[in-house]
């Protein structure tokens, strides 16, 4: 009998978890090993890591502004190396997309955060689109081609 | 769990023993704790420790920056050691290595 799974073209994921600062590291460690079926350097694991971890972080931080909600993530892995994920959240929504991913932009410059969130996921995937509305969430949608 | 910071001071030096992962769950109390010791004490000279950490993001620079401005408003400097590929990278990518002396052991840095 063929082995149906090594005809696959591509395989997905869904985790959804309560928007917690501790399913920060839980978020992007499980991402993490889902995409290591791609075969991907070490670098590239971390890259991924680092990716997901600010997108989770600014769903808690931003989205649901520290409190109760439920975070969204979805994961691709085709067979041509191409990963994709991406987390939503239903939180407050950016209304101003432009302006939030701007390097250094925070709204909360009063605390410790360095306004680098989407500059980060920027240097470290390929390629990051933004779909938000206010009041209705926001869906971060990362993707990096493994092994080039 | 939240893992504990481990402060270290040496004359006129702290040196911050960072976690496994520093990310923004495990940064939360970073901020109040550093506060309290930089104002009890005279510290010029901010270490960073990164050789147990293995995982740092943008809520970890945050720290940092904020650390690193104000012993530089004071008039001290910081430094760092123990940095693994991770941690580097990030540092790199958030022109931290421009402001921060780096050192590969804890000899090094504390000797400047």
């Amino acid at each position: 009998m063929e082995n149906r799974e090594n005809r696959m073209e591509q395989e997905s994921m869904t985790l959804t978890m309560d928007s917690l600062s501790k399913n920060e590291e839980f978020a992007r460690v499980a991402v993490a090993v889902f995409a290591s079926r791609l075969d991907p350097t070490l670098e590239e694991l971390d890259d991924i890591k680092t990716a997901v971890s600010e997108a989770v972080t600014n769903a808690v931080i931003h989205g649901y502004q520290n409190g109760e909600g439920t975070i969204e993530i979805c994961a691709r892995a085709q067979a041509d190396g191409l990963f994709t994920v991406t987390v939503k959240d239903t939180g407050i929504g950016i209304a101003d997309i432009k302006k939030a991913m701007e390097p250094m932009f925070t709204t909360a410059p009063e605390g410790e955060r360095s306004g680098m969130g989407f500059s980060f996921m920027e240097a470290f995937m390929d390629q990051v689109e933004v779909v938000s509305a206010p009041g209705k969430g926001t869906a971060v949608t990362m993707k990096k081609k493994i092994g080039r | 769990m939240e893992e504990p910071f481990i402060y270290e001071a040496k004359e006129q030096t702290l040196i911050i023993h960072l976690p496994k992962e520093l990310d923004h769950h495990n940064c939360r109390n970073l901020k109040y704790e550093t506060d309290l010791l930089l104002a009890e004490n005279y510290i010029t000279r901010l270490v960073f420790d990164f050789s147990d950490t293995c995982f740092m993001d943008s809520s970890g620079i945050g720290i940092l920056l904020n650390r690193y401005k104000q012993i530089r408003a004071g008039g001290g400097e910081a430094c760092f050691y123990g940095a693994g590929q991770q941690v580097l990278r990030v540092l790199k990518v958030a022109g931290i290595l421009g402001l921060m002396k780096r050192y590969e052991t804890r000899e090094e840095a504390l000797c400047g």
